[in-house]
């Protein structure tokens, strides 16, 4: 009778500490008329004729297991994507693999290169699972903060400081959720020059990569010379607006690869068949469809960001993703405070900056991935909540 | 004529939602309000933005529910003027809210809107088909708008996501 005291539960999993999205989830969700900022989706349906060449696939009978990897078509397609988007060569037969979401090739990525104690560089404030992954794996992540007075870039001082022997990789993220930092090539370059001088790996999460609004989009593999360091984490669900439809994939060399497939011959087999059909179709045809979620992305940003500084929460100008990340510090309440009485008072729901780790404090993330209707309505409401404070 | 990428712009979200402020569209296009005014003139002037008009849903005004037919009409063109002259004699009808000129089997697409069957059938026996240029019509009556000029009349409009996520 000494079970009261003890857990099934693993000590690694009990010390995680759950999300802090899930409290203002529950929240939001129990409130009517609320307008969500919260959202880290897009606010696209995904194009007709993907999810129309998903339910042909259905109706033809493919609804078997494929190859590990994936399709070969959708691997040729995204290698050759990955060409001509970003300038990155890789071999659909060896470095290319299919994953259920961006998600699960972070998680590959990361068993695939760490050993016990491994320490991984993570920016702060970023992606709420890349810390309980990288100790899911076996390491230790170790935050670099990034400051918003700096635009919240990734600097290569704030790297060095946080070396140690036991370095393994650095995992960025541009554009950057939750503070839609775009890296630009010379600030990219600063850090693979890091990365040769202390022999580290690069997990280039760039799930945001099709919506950057400035300027042209550099992938860290296309850095002269990192190609064969980095692991490029991507997928369908942000640029194409297919969330719901688990999918993405990671290209690597070829040892890697092989390293990462072997996890996921044992742990997932493939990815969802239906999927991978209407990812070929997306590849295939959807560029038009995301250069215009592109604009509509771009043309909310402006007003939103702008909306913002003009009623008093400073916020810089994000180069990509949907998100912008305005500093609350002047209200003198915690993000946590803000956001909650925020959605009590005016029923905006944004998220504290808090979650995506200590240095988000000061801040919250608003997605623009909302109606302009909705973004007007929203500003109003902030506007009149932060006259009242 | 050669637009400007900021010019561009504006026709594209105008093209979408005419009715904006013009604040909140010099906004979406990162542009002041005076350059915005600026560009909305020369837009105007050149007859780049023809009009502003609202999509109505007329079925859902009692008594305003109306009829629209497309009429294929076969014509014979005249020397020197082609089609533009009978095209324009059947544009200047004000129930004639379109004309085209098409490829294919016949030559004039006419939309036509009028209060019921019979108007239309009136002004396709007694004014179309009596120009002297008009050979032959054919007269479709549409019985239900789904999407016109790229929006959807009925379209559920709820948000399917959750409220929070990553």
């Amino acid at each position: 009778m000494t079970r009261a005291t003890k857990t099934y539960v693993s000590e690694t999993v009990s010390r995680l500490k759950p999300s802090g999205i899930r409290r203002f989830f529950d929240l939001a969700a129990s409130m009517d008329g609320v307008i969500s900022l919260g959202v880290g989706e897009p606010d696209f349906i995904t194009s007709w004729n993907v999810r129309e060449a998903c339910i042909l696939s259905l109706e033809q009978g493919h609804t078997s297991y494929t190859a590990n990897a994936g399709l070969m078509e959708l691997r040729e397609e995204i290698s050759s994507y990955l060409l001509r988007k970003f300038q990155v060569k890789y071999c659909p037969e060896g470095e290319v693999l299919v994953t259920v979401g961006a998600s699960q090739a972070l998680d590959l990525a990361l068993r695939a290169i760490i050993n016990p104690g491994d320490e991984v560089i993570i920016v702060e404030p970023s992606f709420v699972s890349y810390g309980p992954l990288v100790t899911l794996a076996g390491g230790t992540p170790i935050p670099v903060r990034t400051e918003g007075t700096d635009e919240f870039k990734l600097r290569p001082q704030q790297i060095l400081q946080a070396l140690t022997e036991r370095t393994k990789a650095i995992l960025l993220c541009s554009p950057n959720n939750p503070t839609g930092t775009v890296l630009n090539k010379e600030e990219l370059a600063a850090i693979a020059h890091i990365a040769n001088m202390h022999d580290l790996l690069v997990i280039s999460d760039e799930i945001y990569a099709e919506l950057t609004y400035d300027e042209n989009y550099t992938s860290f593999a296309a850095v002269g010379g990192m190609r064969e360091r980095t692991i490029l984490v991507s997928g369908f669900s942000k640029g194409f607006a297919m969330t719901g439809w688990r999918l993405g994939f990671v290209a690597a060399p070829e040892e890697i690869m092989q390293a990462m497939l072997k996890i996921h011959q044992y742990a997932m087999m493939c990815a969802p068949t239906m999927a991978q059909y209407g990812a070929i179709e997306a590849l295939k045809n959807g560029e038009h469809d995301v250069e215009e979620m592109r604009k509509s992305y771009r043309r909310r940003r402006n007003y939103f960001v702008q909306s913002l500084n003009e009623i008093g929460l400073r916020c810089h100008m994000p180069g990509g993703a949907f998100y912008a990340f305005p500093s609350i510090r002047e209200t003198g309440l915690t993000s946590e405070q803000f956001a909650e009485q925020l959605l009590l008072k005016e029923k905006v729901a944004v998220v504290p900056g808090s979650v995506f780790g200590e240095n988000g404090e000061g801040y919250v993330r608003c997605s623009y991935a909302s109606s302009l209707e909705q973004l007007q309505e929203a500003t109003k409401r902030m506007r009149r909540f932060l006259l009242q404070l | 004529m050669k637009l400007t990428e900021k010019e561009l712009e504006i026709v594209e979200i105008l093209e979408k939602n005419a009715r904006l402020p013009l604040e909140t569209l010099a906004k979406m296009a990162s542009l002041t309000t005076e350059e915005a005014a600026a560009i909305l003139e020369k837009l105007e002037e050149k007859k780049v933005i023809v009009q502003y008009a609202a999509i109505v849903d007329w079925r859902k005004i009692d008594g305003h529910e109306g009829v629209t037919a497309m009429i294929d009409v076969k014509v014979t063109p005249k020397r020197g003027v082609g089609f533009d002259e009978v095209a324009e004699r059947i544009y200047r009808f004000p129930e004639v809210k379109s004309v085209y000129l098409m490829s294919g089997a016949y030559d004039l697409s006419v939309v036509i809107e009028g209060r019921s069957m019979s108007e239309v059938a009136h002004f396709v026996s007694e004014k179309l088909s009596t120009l002297e240029s008009v050979i032959s019509t054919t007269t479709h009556f549409i019985l239900k708008k789904y999407k016109h000029d790229g929006t959807v009349f009925e379209q559920g409009e709820q948000d399917r996501r959750i409220v929070v996520s990553p």
